[in-house]
């Protein structure tokens, strides 16, 4: 099973950002969409989710085209995890993940006890149960990061998009957010992460695609296709490497 | 939100509307105490003498029974649509008065007063007012297409709110200045006071009807309140549910305005009294709202018959009370809206 792009062209009305973009992540898989700002990752990833309408080729999930799949539908199979934000209201966490159930009740339909046994399963599989109670608006950057994955998991998607979800967390934060996106793609689950930091791909992704200018410069498994001299040419800036006796890499800005 | 404070909280938002129900009945010129009120109701359902006296009983049924019926109606109407109006727009600061619904309600309030219109024809061309702004604004709104959606659909019911307002001032200044003038003065202040029988039924209909649809759609308004691309992500058809929400808040607050004149804040301040008692999950929120607003307006209504020798308009009230408010909550949101 898979969710990708082909030939895709995205962008807003009058607006292009990119194309002739093709990937795919398939179940069980961690790709990571790797590039500087402003070279159209979020609007890729917003085209890959069916908010935005493709404005050539198409996103293909499993061989069905997104377009045509009602958005209900499409709710069970993709899950999207925003940046984490303050929210209007103080929901509380549990209230937040039961959000997730929407696309598994009817229009006027309350949820149910199997919705809050979901909700209730996914925080604490996450690790954050005892938040339930607590106001979003009252917790922290990384604990709302995680109350959000929580929420695309009660989805029960088949695939989760997450756009830069470790942007704006602390150090400690970040390895947390990151590990429990390796432990959904060993779920089965298909993954698709957008981040600026390549040590991040490196560590946690199977794949990467380098995306500059709209378009792809590079795809395929980190530790062939993150070198310095790709990263140097996808920032246009000089970049350092740095390998641990151990053989671990990390990447340093130069 | 613990189950608790969720249950106590609804006890609360019941109890301020019987004693809102108590109060409005017992209090006034003539009083009445609600086993009057009892027997009267008892006495009519099984068609047996009562044994009150007839003028207890044109109070009931003629004067303050219809007139308790009208605020309980009005103050659930503005308040249940203030309430999804704020979970619509992702704002706790909007109230039914955005979007124009308000401003063209009396628009088309004071056109008909100017044209020698009887109180049918007023209320439904505040009925037909209300809405027409409503598409207006949504209309202009949506084709304005660069910056946040929301927020463009908010200045636009703000500035054409303006422009109303201006159409209003106008009628004034052609309207007779004895006779026509104080009517829609009286009616742009809001009142209960004409509230009659025969008012009951173009208000009462309109209001359930709109109120059904935000109570039916009340769990969705949760996930509706998060920004535009994550509820579609969480599989809602965010487009058509906008436009039922805001043609259900609107039907509801056009009806009041119809009946009663421009009544502000209410829309504003009791969604905010309805979330501290029972948080902020619409689910519990527009049922205890409701609840809360007819409470609110019975009261508020009371006040305004008995607080002088003549009556105070009820928007003078509601003004009193909420602008401190308002100014309160600027003051006091910087942890969310819980």
């Amino acid at each position: 099973m898979t969710l990708g792009a082909q030939d895709l062209a995205f962008g807003y009305r009058g607006h292009p950002v990119g194309q002739g973009v093709s990937l795919a992540v398939a179940a069980g898989e961690v790709l990571a969409l790797l590039g500087p700002n402003g070279g159209g990752k979020t609007t890729l990833l917003k085209t890959l989710l069916g908010l935005l309408p493709p404005q050539a080729g198409s996103v293909v999930f499993d061989g069905r085209d997104l377009a045509v799949i009602p958005v209900r539908e499409r709710a069970r199979l993709v899950a999207y995890v925003p940046q984490s934000h303050h929210g209007t209201f103080a929901f509380t966490a549990f209230d937040v993940v039961l959000m997730g159930r929407t696309a598994h009740g009817g229009l006027f339909a309350r949820p149910g006890a199997k919705d809050r046994a979901v909700a209730a399963a996914m925080l604490e599989r996450l690790g954050i149960a005892h938040l339930s109670e607590r106001p979003v608006t009252m917790i922290s950057g990384g604990e709302r990061q995680l109350v959000l994955v929580a929420r695309a998991l009660a989805q029960e998607p088949r695939f989760i998009v997450l756009d830069e979800p470790t942007a704006s967390l602390d150090f400690g934060n970040q390895g947390k957010v990151m590990r429990q996106i390796r432990s959904l793609a060993a779920d089965g689950l298909g993954v698709l992460f957008t981040t600026h930091d390549p040590n991040q791909a490196l560590g946690h992704a199977d794949r990467v695609a380098l995306l500059r200018d709209g378009g792809v410069m590079a795809l395929g498994p980190v530790g062939e296709v993150l070198s310095q001299e790709r990263l140097a040419a996808l920032y246009g800036a000089p970049v350092e490497t740095v390998v641990e006796p151990g053989g671990r890499t990390a990447f340093l800005p130069g | 939100m613990s189950p608790v404070r969720s249950f106590s909280g609804g006890a609360v938002a019941v109890a301020v509307l019987v004693l809102g129900l108590g109060v409005a009945f017992a209090v006034g010129r003539f009083p009445v105490s609600l086993t009057d009120i009892a027997v009267a109701l008892w006495s009519r359902l099984t068609g047996t003498p009562s044994g009150l006296s007839p003028a207890v009983e044109a109070v009931i049924f003629q004067i303050r029974g219809p007139r308790v019926l009208a605020a309980l109606a009005c103050g659930a109407a503005l308040a249940i649509a203030g309430a999804a109006f704020q979970g619509l727009f992702r704002n706790p600061l909007v109230s039914p008065d955005i979007l124009g619904a308000s401003s063209g309600a009396a628009l088309g309030a004071v056109i008909a007063i100017l044209f020698s219109f009887g109180i049918f024809g007023i209320q439904a061309a505040a009925f037909v007012g209300g809405l027409v702004a409503v598409a207006a604004v949504y209309a202009v709104g949506s084709t304005i297409r660069s910056g946040d959606p929301i927020l463009t659909l908010v200045l636009t019911g703000v500035v054409m709110g303006a422009l109303l307002g201006a159409g209003v001032g106008l009628v004034k200044v052609l309207a007779d200045p004895y006779n026509q003038l104080p009517a829609m003065t009286f009616w742009l202040l809001g009142s209960l006071s004409a509230a009659s029988p025969a008012d009951l039924l173009p208000l009462a209909g309109p209001v359930v009807i709109g109120a059904a649809v935000l109570v039916a759609l009340r769990w969705r308004m949760n996930a509706l309140s998060l920004p535009e691309e994550e509820a579609r992500a969480l599989g809602l058809p965010t487009g058509l549910l906008r436009i039922v929400i805001v043609v259900a808040a609107t039907l509801t607050t056009a009806a009041s305005v119809a009946a009663a004149g421009i009544i502000g804040w209410v829309g504003l301040v009791v969604p905010h009294l309805a979330r501290f008692l029972v948080g902020p999950d619409f689910g519990r929120l527009i049922p205890a709202s409701a609840l809360l607003g007819g409470g609110y307006l019975l009261l508020i209504d009371t006040l305004a018959r008995t607080l002088g020798p003549v009556e105070v308009p009820l928007g003078i009230l509601t003004a009193v009370i909420g602008t401190p408010f308002f100014i309160w909550l600027l003051a006091s949101s910087r942890g969310g809206w819980s």
